[in-house]
């Protein structure tokens, strides 16, 4: 059976249709990615999977259980881990704190006033660190770190409560080249293991094509393609929509998916 | 029905005077985000200045009008002074430090308004031209008053006019809406922002000098008419002109009816109707979202570590001394160290919510008063022993924390303070108006310890005990995962609801924490005093409260503690040697807001890692 289920997701924000008919399903340990041109409405969608948006129609089910609309918090006591596009994470605390904040919050444990934390899940937080080359940089606060090591934090407090599906909006935002594949390559390896599945926008087509088994395609709110790489890259729909008259060149350096280089204005063919 | 129409027409008459001096409130909070208030001190210079002018000038029309104007210009220019010689160094400060650099400037105005025009009443002139009154309905109505109708509007109509079609007003507003974009595109800030306080200033000294012919003029002027500009204000949302003309208006005709129909609380309709619509409408009637308030110190908190080596053996020092030398100490001193023990309970208490927390309060005196109002009502009523009223103390506090604690921790930022401040001034004035019960202003007497504690030495030793206990246990909670959770929400609201943090209930949770524990202190402090007043519930004990956690540092523990033994010993000695023990202060707090931005503690943290840093 699917982890999630995506039915007929539809939003509206005034008189613009951000999201129109989705639906798609996501298996456990697959990893999808969702993609599409700015403004498609991949973080419309996004959020509201994860509850910080009310669909206007739609249902989404997690392990056939229905969860649209719930508080994010309550999609998170579901079993839903999630990272942002831009990283948000405990600042005055360490990076184990910030870890064992999230282990604390899954095994309810937030409303003790007596044990010091500082004595409280230390072992699986740093196990969990460990798990994701952050150990040496375990005492470090956050609000000192580098940008890429927040990421792979992000990843670490999303994977605390076991969670049976996880939501990446953008994972390699900002991160060097080098940082990109091993963030990835190791967010694959961890969903395999462990059977999660990891749903995840991404504007880099590299990491894309090189990490997604299977790609969703989303153009002005609605899919126009969905299948694993090699098909998407062959879909006249898809060169449409990146090369053609949908390809605005809004974000220099966005891979052209067709060719794997970078997209440049003189490669972009008019569509009239 | 003649009545009600001159009630409405009084109503109109003190709108228009609040609209006054709200109005310059609000233009100043929307373009330099200051919380100012001092601005009740610019009312106060008003009506003290024209006092003089008027008094000394030619007496007829050009006599007390030009005294009036002139009274509201040199207000203005005293804004500007304020403003270039403090609140410029210090836009860049967290909000609540500049909170605390302008009720400095308050403290410091009182007492040289002090010296200047003595401590009585001072009662001017009537107005020339406007002595009579017209008839209305067969009764006679001040003709001033109905001037004073008439200038509300007046002035309302100027403003719009000065800030829709000159360049200045195009930039104010825009300042108003994005100050970092105007600065951007090129605006000289400075002196935008400093004009900007010139005109608040001279408005807000103009509704002070044309208050000359109705009341009397005396040093709580200040205090009395902030607390309500303030309410105007945040009715009417944040730096809306429009907001505050309809918010002076509410106000005004609330306190007319109000008086007709339920004498007695007056006060706390006001305070209600705010609290109401903030509930309502977060922002005010017509205020938008001002972004993200910083709340607490502002900028990355730094992570909670075990306390420097040399803070634990200060610590330990002071805890050895607390304990061994009150024997040899004499009854003053007993008292003072009973109170300082009292104050850092209460100063910790605040920094739960605060510190960890990222709220500001400015009414935590409520439950420090309702501690003692709790303790002291047992007394008088049930005849309960200490031991009783003691328990009761908390009991109290704590439940109306949790009541007003629900509405406040809804809102963020100045908005959730000033509910708080609502909701001190709803218990206040009901300490104060419900004399059957609580005495009113003559409080409630012969609130005594039993026997046995009746010695000072033996209750320093249980106070000490208990408030020690207390902020330990508060030391405690904040480094447990709740005390986490508290500040998880605060550093990043979005990060804890994604890992599954209720942000509500741990503010919630929290706020009666501390108002648990501000209770504790209160009840303590009514049988320290053997009596409690409506002034353990004022504005100037939140603000105490706040200066000590401030003038501390709100990042460490240590802070509100090292606060609370600073403020108590510095205003205990001052009191004791100078009459002008507010001007010191608030020379003090002012010094200690630009030269330590991060309180006491925090820069003797940072100076203590820097060194460590070297080495």
């Amino acid at each position: 059976m699917a982890t999630l289920e995506v039915d007929k997701l539809r939003k509206s924000f005034g008189g613009v249709q951000a999201v129109r008919d989705v639906s798609f399903a996501v298996a456990p340990g697959e990893m999808l990615a969702l993609i599409g041109p700015n403004g498609a409405g991949k973080s419309t969608c996004f959020n509201m999977l994860n509850g910080q948006l009310r669909p206007d129609a739609g249902w989404v089910r997690l392990n056939g259980q229905d969860i649209t609309g719930l508080a994010p918090r309550k999609v998170w006591r579901m079993g839903v881990g999630r990272t942002f596009q831009i990283t948000a994470t405990f600042g005055s605390m360490t990076v184990l704190e910030n870890v064992q904040m999230a282990l604390l919050s899954h095994r309810r444990r937030l409303g003790q006033l007596w044990t010091p934390v500082a004595r409280a899940d230390r072992a699986p937080a740093e196990a969990l660190l460990a798990r994701l080359d952050m150990a040496d940089q375990a005492a470090r606060p956050c609000g000192i770190l580098a940008y890429g090591d927040l990421k792979r934090v992000e990843l670490a407090i999303a994977l605390a409560n076991d969670p049976k599906l996880l939501l990446m909006d953008e994972p390699t935002a900002g991160m060097a080249p080098q940082e990109r594949v091993g963030l990835m390559a190791l967010t694959a390896s961890i969903a395999r293991e462990r059977g999660i599945a990891v749903l995840f926008t991404e504007h880099d087509m590299d990491v894309v094509f090189g990490h997604a088994d299977r790609i969703l395609v989303l153009d002005r709110g609605a899919l126009i393609a969905e299948g694993p790489p090699a098909e998407v890259r062959a879909d006249p729909r898809v060169r449409e929509v990146y090369l053609g008259a949908g390809f605005s060149g809004g974000h220099p350096g966005s891979r052209d998916p067709v060719r794997g280089s970078v997209a440049r204005p003189k490669s972009v063919q008019g569509g009239h | 029905m003649e009545n009600l129409v001159l009630q409405a027409l009084s109503g109109l008459a003190s709108a228009s005077s609040l609209f006054l001096v709200a109005s310059g409130l609000t233009v100043i909070f929307g373009v330099s985000r200051i919380v100012n208030f001092a601005h009740g001190s610019f009312y106060m210079l008003g009506a003290y200045l024209a006092w003089t002018f008027v008094t000394t000038l030619p007496r007829g029309h050009l006599g007390f009008w030009g005294g009036v104007l002139a009274a509201a210009l040199l207000v203005g220019l005293i804004g500007v002074v304020v403003e270039v010689l403090l609140l410029r160094r210090i836009y860049r400060a967290p909000e609540l430090f500049q909170l605390l650099a302008t009720f400095g400037v308050v403290l410091i105005v009182q007492d040289l308004a002090l010296l200047t025009w003595g401590a009585q009443d001072l009662l001017g002139p009537r107005a020339p031209g406007l002595r009579g009154g017209t008839e209305i309905f067969g009764m006679r109505f001040p003709d001033y008053e109905l001037f004073l109708i008439g200038v509300g509007p007046v002035v309302l109509g100027l403003l719009v006019l000065l800030f829709r079609y000159t360049r200045w007003g195009t930039l104010v507003r825009a300042a108003t809406q994005d100050r970092e974009m105007v600065g951007a595109l090129g605006v000289n800030q400075r002196m935008l922002f400093t004009s900007v306080f010139f005109l608040g200033a001279f408005l807000a000294g103009l509704g002070g000098a044309l208050q000359l012919p109705r009341e009397s003029v005396n040093l709580h002027m200040d205090l009395a008419i902030i607390a309500e500009a303030f309410v105007v204000v945040v009715v009417g949302g944040l730096g809306s002109l429009t907001g505050a003309a309809l918010a002076a208006l509410l106000i005004g005709e609330l306190h007319a009816f109000g008086i007709l129909v339920l004498p007695k609380i007056t006060l706390v309709l006001v305070f209600l109707v705010m609290a109401v619509v903030l509930v309502v409408r977060p922002h005010g009637l017509m205020g938008k979202a001002t972004g993200p308030a910083h709340g607490g110190a502002g900028g990355a908190e730094p992570v909670i570590g075990p306390a420097p080596r040399p803070l634990v053996h200060l610590g330990i020092a002071a805890l050895v001394a607390a304990l061994v030398l009150p024997p040899f100490a004499g009854d003053y001193a007993l008292s003072v160290l009973t109170e300082i023990a009292i104050f850092i309970l209460f100063a910790a208490s605040l920094h739960l919510i605060m510190g960890p927390g990222g709220m500001a309060s400015f009414g935590h005196a409520a439950y420090f008063g309702l501690g003692a109002y709790g303790a002291a009502l047992a007394a008088k009523w049930l005849a309960a022993p200490m031991e009783l009223g003691l328990a009761i103390a908390p009991f109290a506090a704590g439940l109306f924390g949790l009541i007003f604690g629900w509405f406040c921790v809804r809102l963020s930022g100045v908005y959730s303070a000033m509910l708080t401040l609502a909701f001190a001034q709803i218990a206040w004035s009901v300490t104060f108006q419900w004399v059957e019960v609580t005495g009113g202003d003559n409080g409630i007497l012969g609130v005594w310890p039993e026997p046995w504690a009746a010695p000072k030495l033996v209750y320093y030793y249980l106070t000490l005990a208990l408030c020690l206990g207390a902020t330990l246990l508060l030391r405690r909670i904040i480094h447990a995962p709740f005390g986490y959770a508290l500040r998880a929400q605060r550093d990043s609201a979005l990060r804890a609801e994604a890992i599954g943090i209720d942000a509500f209930r741990i503010r919630w949770l929290a706020f009666a924490l501390a108002a648990v524990m501000a209770g504790i202190a209160g009840g303590l402090f009514a049988y320290a005093k053997g009596s409690v007043f409506p002034t353990f519930l004022g504005i100037p004990r939140s603000v105490d409260a706040l200066l000590m956690v401030l003038l501390g540092g709100v990042q460490t523990l240590s802070g509100p503690i090292i606060g609370a033994l600073a403020f108590t010993g510095l205003q205990e000695q001052l009191v004791r040697i100078t009459d002008l023990w507010r001007l010191i202060l608030g020379l003090v707090i002012v010094a200690l807001v630009l030269f330590f931005p991060q309180g006491l503690a925090g820069a003797a943290r940072a100076r203590w890692e820097a060194r460590r840093g070297d080495a």
